[in-house]
């Protein structure tokens, strides 16, 4: 890759942000930190970079057998350096930005409602539904979901307040700042504690065994992207626990009293007030609305599914994040997650999410910042022989498609894996064996075709 | 906007509300709160009407005005959601600088009479003031600012006005005496009232064409003007020197029957209260001081007593991050990865500085939310806990 830009004869000052006794990681606290690198990052021509083909004893990451804790700590600092220079410079630009954004969600939400109320003229009806539809992906994503991760805290305003703002979705706030911004954001791609991961109901990676349950896993993220608002809503709920009994229900009422709020107040402006407002063609209001929110959950269901589960990307276990440092953290953000190569406009629609490297390196800051941010990031990935994810929209989604489906049926190893486990059930073992003759009888059918 | 509420209406009634149009009246509903819903109706009525409001306070900039080179007085016509203030009050306004929103506390100079339909705030420019500076700079009619419900019972014309009304002001302290000034004037109050005003000299004074005019008007307001630092020659009329009991016996000759009000900086504050003091004044004495808050500078490793309000805790400050200095002391605080990114810990700073332990940044002003997962005290600190 290569840099256009002249080498920079300003460097950002560094701040060192390990300091000796803080934890590093949020699993575990580090021991020592490495202070003896110094405050500043040295000139680019100088800085770290580390042969790819290399190996060292112990890696920290068995993805990157490649890198020392020390190189992964270096990573880190120079990512810090990389946020630091950006939080010196927020200011007006940024409050233009999400401002215009705002006001462009609000007019195509306006607007689009209006066409709707006026739909019995078609090309009103599918006017409305691309607007309403915009204006709440924009609601979602560019603005919901920045806002709540405080990138705009630092505005004051208490409209754009992480912690208070609500979204234009079935999801309480304060139920997805738990869930996405800690559970995820913090132990991202580790399997066993990022919920993201399948989002509790699809499996999406090897490490998690596979049982009967996941033949469905085609119908259930098909279910999960048509339906992608309740699926966030119920997100927090953790139901996947429902599978082995051992769901509290008692505990989550007050969860559950929470969305129920929040989607029947959703449900009652979409789908019975702004209706009702149109008489006789509230029919057309209601399937407007109704294709507005479905193109909302398919389209953001694409954009999250692409962040985190095309080829390419590395899980982790929870063994080897046990001790992670800051550093470590930084390293598995990058190797846990993929970009999406687009114009400018497919990014704001994408609430930047397209630009997941980045936001997972650097979540409160202003998303519309990650396409700058990414040209350092790239740069500091070759020196140090990191895997940079990137592709376009439709391989993306393709590639999760067929993991999706990949996944769904045993490998020989998984099946015995799971028949020899104290997990496997009567039913359970019918099913292997059903599936395991299948196979033989597909086999036997195609050399027979042969 | 028509005015309904009668001329010889009683002064001391509560301000009628401006009458809404049936549009802005259908806005603030159940139903219109639902239709907007999850955000607020006021969201969207900033794209269409910026002027109506059916929660949220705010001002259009009618006219600004530069009396001098230190101020900038703002007319502003505010949305019908302002209730009207009382004379003395203050009024927290905000404003955007450099993407930042601040929040600064001025007293309406205008009139509090029920028929004044606008807020005239005189702004004093400081050299390093982040608001004033800015309001002087950019200030344009059409322009609007947030404006907070008017706060503060204390500095007010009490109800039923005293007969006699003594008003004492130091500099930019003029603004809630002048409102008390024109309020009692718009309301035709027949009692004495003496203006006993303080400034560096002449070419200080703010309002001067303002007072002029009432003083000639009224035949029981008296305005007198003193300058504090003027050698050479003051225009006639005009006293000299600082506040003393001589200029409290011409302002208040006689102690009775009276109420008497002082606003302006600490100093003048005190010598007023003092005298007062001494002279064994029965006249009730009510004042405000006028003193713009001061940071001092931080040693980012000073340690000092980190107060745990809500729990009513103090432990001493030892440099850890607040989150693991409120569960060392038995706190249970939310918290989420521990690290400065989730925000679950996020909460009000009330009192004094934290310093950031990622990037070593001392911040802090008091109402700030702060990660205190990453943020260490500086000195005494109190936090919503």
């Amino acid at each position: 890759m290569s840099t256009t830009a002249a080498p920079n004869d300003h460097e950002p000052r560094f701040v060192p942000a390990l300091d000796p006794d803080t934890p590093l990681s949020p699993s575990a606290p580090d021991g020592e930190a490495d202070t003896t690198a110094g405050s500043h990052l040295p000139p680019r021509e100088e800085r770290r970079r580390i042969d790819p083909s290399r190996r060292v004893a112990n890696p920290p990451l068995r993805a990157v057998p490649h890198l020392s804790q020390e190189d992964l700590d270096a990573f880190g600092r120079e990512m810090e350096a990389i946020r630091d220079k950006h939080v010196r410079d927020l200011g007006q630009q940024d409050a233009d930005y999400i401002r215009g954004i705002i006001r462009a969600q609000r007019r195509l939400e306006i607007g689009g409602r209006a066409a709707l109320e006026l739909s019995f003229l078609p090309p009103l009806w599918l006017a409305g539904v691309a607007a309403l539809s915009a204006s709440k992906i924009l609601d979602n994503m560019e603005i919901g979901h920045n806002v709540m991760h405080g990138q705009y805290d630092w505005m004051q305003d208490e409209e754009l307040n992480g912690r208070t703002f609500e979204w234009d979705t079935a999801c309480p706030a304060d139920q997805w700042r738990h869930s996405h911004n800690y559970m995820h954001h913090t132990h991202t791609n580790i399997v066993g504690k990022d919920r993201d991961v399948g989002y509790g109901i699809l499996r999406m990676s090897e490490d998690q065994e596979w049982e009967p349950y996941f033949l469905g896993n085609p119908v259930y993220a098909t279910l999960l992207a048509l339906l992608f608002e309740y699926g966030v809503a119920l997100h927090d709920l953790e139901t996947e626990d429902l599978r082995d009994g051992s769901w509290d229900l008692k505990a989550r009422i007050p969860m559950l009293q929470a969305i129920w709020g929040k989607v029947r107040r959703q449900a009652a402006k979409d789908y019975l007030l702004f209706p009702a407002l149109a008489g006789p063609f509230f029919p057309l209001v209601l399937a407007g609305n109704a294709s507005a929110n479905l193109v909302r959950n398919l389209w953001t269901f694409s954009i999250i599914f692409c962040g985190h589960f095309p080829d390419g990307v590395e899980e982790f276990t929870v063994e080897e994040t046990a001790n992670e440092t800051r550093g470590g953290w930084y390293v598995r953000q990058l190797l846990g997650s993929s970009n999406l190569d687009g114009g400018r406009l497919f990014h704001v629609m994408s609430g930047n999410l397209s630009f997941q490297i980045e936001h997972h390196l650097f979540p409160d800051i202003p998303a519309w910042r990650y396409a700058q941010m990414s040209e350092d990031v790239r740069e500091a990935c070759e020196r140090y022989g990191l895997q940079y994810n990137s592709g376009p929209l439709p391989t993306q989604l393709w590639s999760v498609a067929r993991k999706i489906a990949r996944l769904a049926v045993p490998t020989e190893e998984e099946a015995d894996a799971y028949l020899a486990s104290d997990r496997a059930s009567a039913i359970g073992r019918f099913v292997v064996s059903a599936l395991r003759a299948a196979g033989r009888g597909a086999g036997q059918l195609a050399a027979a075709v042969r | 906007m028509t005015s309904t509420a009668a001329p010889d209406r009683p002064a001391t009634q509560p301000r009628a509300p401006r009458r809404r149009a049936l549009a802005e009246r259908l806005l603030d509903t159940p139903l219109a709160d639902a239709l907007a819903g999850p955000h607020t109706v006021d969201h969207y009525l900033e794209i269409l009407r910026p002027d109506w409001a059916v929660k949220r306070v705010r001002g259009e900039i009618l006219d600004v005005r530069h009396q001098n080179e230190d101020s900038v007085t703002l007319t502003l016509r505010p949305t019908v959601t302002w209730p009207g203030f009382q004379a003395g009050q203050h009024v927290e306004l905000s404003v955007d600088v450099d993407g930042v929103r601040h929040r600064r506390c001025y007293s309406p100079s205008g009139s509090a009479d029920h028929r004044t339909r606008t807020v005239e705030l005189t702004i004093r420019v400081h050299p390093q003031g982040v608001v004033s500076r800015h309001l002087k700079a950019h200030a344009r009619r059409g322009m609007f600012v947030g404006l907070s419900l008017p706060r503060g019972e204390e500095f007010v014309l009490p109800t039923p006005r005293p007969r006699r009304v003594v008003l004492i002001s130091g500099g930019s302290g003029i603004t809630p005496v002048l409102s008390m000034l024109r309020t009692l004037t718009d309301e035709g109050h027949r009692g004495e009232i003496v203006f006993l005003h303080y400034v560096r000299g002449p070419r200080e004074l703010l309002h001067a064409d303002d007072l002029a005019a009432i003083e000639a008007a009224h035949d029981n307001v008296t305005v007198l003007r003193v300058a504090t630092r003027e050698a050479g020659e003051l225009p006639t009329g005009w006293l000299s020197g600082r506040f003393g009991p001589e200029h409290l016996r011409r302002a208040l000759p006689e102690d009775a029957d009276a109420a008497a009000f002082v606003c302006g900086p600490g100093a003048l504050v005190e010598s007023v209260r003092e005298a007062f003091r001494e002279g064994g004044l029965t006249t009730p004495l009510r004042y405000e001081h006028f003193a713009p808050p001061e940071l001092p500078e931080m040693d980012p490793d000073q340690l000092g007593t980190v107060t745990f309000a809500a729990s009513d805790q103090q432990v001493e400050g030892d440099g850890r991050p607040l989150l693991e200095q409120a569960e060392a002391a038995g706190l249970r605080p939310e918290h989420g990865c521990r690290m400065g990114i989730c925000m679950s810990c996020k909460c009000r700073l009330q009192h004094g500085q934290v310093r950031d332990t990622l990037t070593g940044e001392i911040h802090g002003t008091p109402g700030a939310e702060i990660r205190i997962c990453v943020a260490a005290a500086v000195g005494d600190v109190t936090v919503e806990l």
